[in-house]
């Protein structure tokens, strides 16, 4: 039960922030560079603060005046009148931030946000479609059975025959970048698990008495299939949807990481830890933490509601 | 038996069929046309259409199809389209390092993760197995990604224990120096899922009567556990392993890529920046044939493991 109000606060957020009520401008720049996290900094501000008043006050010997012999003299009024009237914005980066800022002064809370975006919509888009497929096709194998099952097996059996990773890298050699094509990277080579479940199930069925007297009242094959058999299998698919969702979150990731993920106008948990391996060097270290211990606590709470939704749906278990 | 094995080297026929049209299909109509990649920013006609000859893609698809069969069994996938190096050369010179690293990697990580089960499985539904599985459990959801980058800056940055990263020529020198993180890295964090697998074989194994019977004759709880039960669970673990060798030879690219390591699986990656095709439909296609190979072997091993098995 808590397992789903995580994961629940976590869509929540996602749509919230793909809906533009948050972190819309998680690319401001809204303070000072690698500003560190407000709840370390608390005490460390004012001492700095201090110091950087005193080196000024001694650090000022008076300008030589060298007017008499700058050609460029006179014309510094003007100039100076010509730059007061270009309106100019004083901008305030503050010192710290909630979660702290990155390289370029960006909030890593709302990166963090925003990230959770993309990588939940990879995630449930890519799991969505390869259970789709897998159904269908397992459910064309396994209802019809015969020469339309060996197709799909022999189908099964070339996917399968290469490593899963290397089959996500070649079909992301191929397609361009984005959003779109990891979804569809994830969701084609995704499939296969699904398949053989599915595949097992309708063989199962076809051959049930409720099939048959469904048969007997006239249903057509594609009744029987999507209508009749479809709901039965309910528990198989939802328990695959989850677990592809983690799976699939984790890949993301990786990709991203890799430079074959989305691209560099997005963020995603993938691409602050690409960015968090350089800043670990020099000490910063909160953008690691907020996208790692985010995406740990969101992998955490989706694994035990598959646990707990197998318990409570797959009949064998009880 | 030997009928056995000429039925299913048959059998891989028309899976390694699919698989050549899987990657032809891919790389040769997916992929778009390579003389525009390979012909650079500015380009003119002529250039292209001299590569596209040179390469037969202005061939007609069964040609180009059967220029792609010929490289397959012939082993020669031509040269690398960016560094101009023989596709077999590649392989050939990168398989050594990945290979330092991934075979300690399954030989120590699979050996603890079975002590480690076995131990678990034993004092199940005790606290220390309630613990143990709860730290497995949470240890898997963090990203492979966060443990290389942390524990690379820890033991290498930090404390300097390891050098951060690099690789020699001299085999002793990388295994001894520059190997041991990646591989305690690789180890220590394949552990946690190993271990929660075969943690559940052994506990359906521990329920069968035959442990009962041992148990009854008296037989002492070292003798029951290595000799019974881990027997009979070895199937479902070398199911496991043989799920996981294919994977051996690409290595674990994200360790590749971290530590610097010329090996398989960072040439990969670098083949899929610089749309390498030649180099990645090589890669592709060998390992679909080696894995089709190692589950054959898988199952002669079966036989050995378990003499109750009969090879249909």
């Amino acid at each position: 039960m808590a397992s789903l109000t995580v994961v629940a606060f976590f869509v929540a957020l996602m749509l919230s922030s793909a809906l533009g009520f948050v972190a819309h401008d998680w690319s401001a720049e809204v303070g000072i560079s690698y500003a560190p996290p407000a709840f370390i900094a608390a005490g460390a501000r004012e001492t700095t603060g201090a110091g950087l008043e005193t080196a000024a006050a001694v650090t000022g010997p008076k300008p030589v005046d060298i007017s008499d012999v700058d050609p460029l003299a006179p014309r510094y009024a003007e100039w100076r009148e010509r730059a007061g009237k270009i309106e100019s914005v004083r901008f305030h980066p503050s010192a710290t931030l909630p979660l702290g800022g990155d390289k370029w002064g960006r909030d890593v809370l709302k990166k963090t946000i925003k990230g959770s975006e993309v990588s939940i919509t990879v995630g449930l888009v890519a799991a969505l479609l390869a259970v789709a497929l897998g159904a269908v096709f397992g459910a064309t194998a396994g209802y019809w059975g015969g020469r339309v099952d060996d197709m799909f097996e022999w189908l099964y059996n070339v996917f399968t025959s290469i490593p899963y990773i290397l089959l996500i890298l070649a079909f992301a050699a191929v397609l361009s970048r984005g959003l779109a094509t990891i979804i569809l990277i994830l969701g084609l080579t995704g499939w296969t698990g699904v398949y053989r479940l599915m595949r097992a199930e309708y063989i199962k069925h076809a051959g049930r008495e409720y099939v048959r007297a469904a048969q007997a009242i006239g249903a057509s094959h594609a009744a029987r299939m999507f209508r009749h058999i479809l709901p039965n299998t309910g528990h198989v698919m939802l328990v695959q949807l989850s677990q592809h969702v983690v799976q699939f979150i984790k890949a993301e990731v990786i990709l991203s990481f890799l430079g074959l993920g989305v691209p560099v106008s997005m963020v995603s948990w993938g691409t602050m830890l690409a960015e968090a391996q350089e800043e670990l060097v020099i000490g910063k270290w909160w953008q690691l933490v907020a996208a790692g211990t985010s995406m740990a606590v969101l992998v955490t709470a989706v694994s035990l509601l598959t646990d707990a939704m197998r318990d409570a749906l797959d009949p064998r278990l009880r | 038996m030997t009928a056995f094995i000429l039925r299913r080297l048959w059998q891989m026929v028309p899976t390694l069929a699919g698989v050549i049209l899987l990657v032809f299909f891919l790389f040769n109509w997916v992929g778009g046309d390579p003389a525009l990649v390979l012909a650079g920013k500015v380009a003119d006609p002529a250039t292209i259409a001299n590569i596209r000859r040179q390469l037969g893609v202005d061939q007609p698809y069964w040609v180009q199809l059967w220029i792609f069969v010929k490289q397959v069994f012939t082993f020669d996938f031509g040269r690398s389209w960016s560094t101009n190096e023989e596709v077999a050369h590649v392989i050939l010179t990168r398989i050594g390092p990945t290979l330092t690293i991934m075979v300690p990697v399954m030989l120590i990580g699979t050996t603890l993760a079975v002590l480690f089960a076995v131990l678990v499985a034993y004092v199940r539904g005790t606290l220390t197995d309630r613990i143990v599985m709860i730290v497995a459990t949470t240890a898997m959801s963090v990203s492979f990604l966060v443990y290389i980058i942390v524990f690379q800056w820890l033991f290498g940055f930090r404390f300097g224990i390891f050098p951060v990263q690099g690789w020699t020529d001299d085999f002793w020198t990388n295994l001894t120096r520059y190997a041991p993180l990646p591989i305690i890295l690789a180890v220590l964090v394949g552990l946690a899922p190993e271990l929660r697998l075969y943690r559940s074989f052994f506990l359906e194994e521990l329920e069968q009567d035959y442990v009962r019977t041992a148990r009854a004759k008296g037989l002492s709880e070292a003798r029951v556990l290595l000799r019974h039960v881990l027997r009979n669970a070895l199937i479902p673990i070398l199911t496991n392993i043989g799920i996981y060798l294919p994977g051996l030879f690409v290595g674990s690219f994200l360790l590749e890529v971290f530590f610097a390591i010329p090996g398989l699986g960072r040439e990969i990656i670098g083949a899929v920046n610089r749309s390498d095709f030649p180099v990645i439909k090589a890669v592709t296609v060998y390992l679909a044939m080696f894995t089709m190979l190692v589950n054959l072997l898988v199952d002669l091993a079966y036989r050995f493991v378990d003499p109750r098995v009969t090879f249909r």
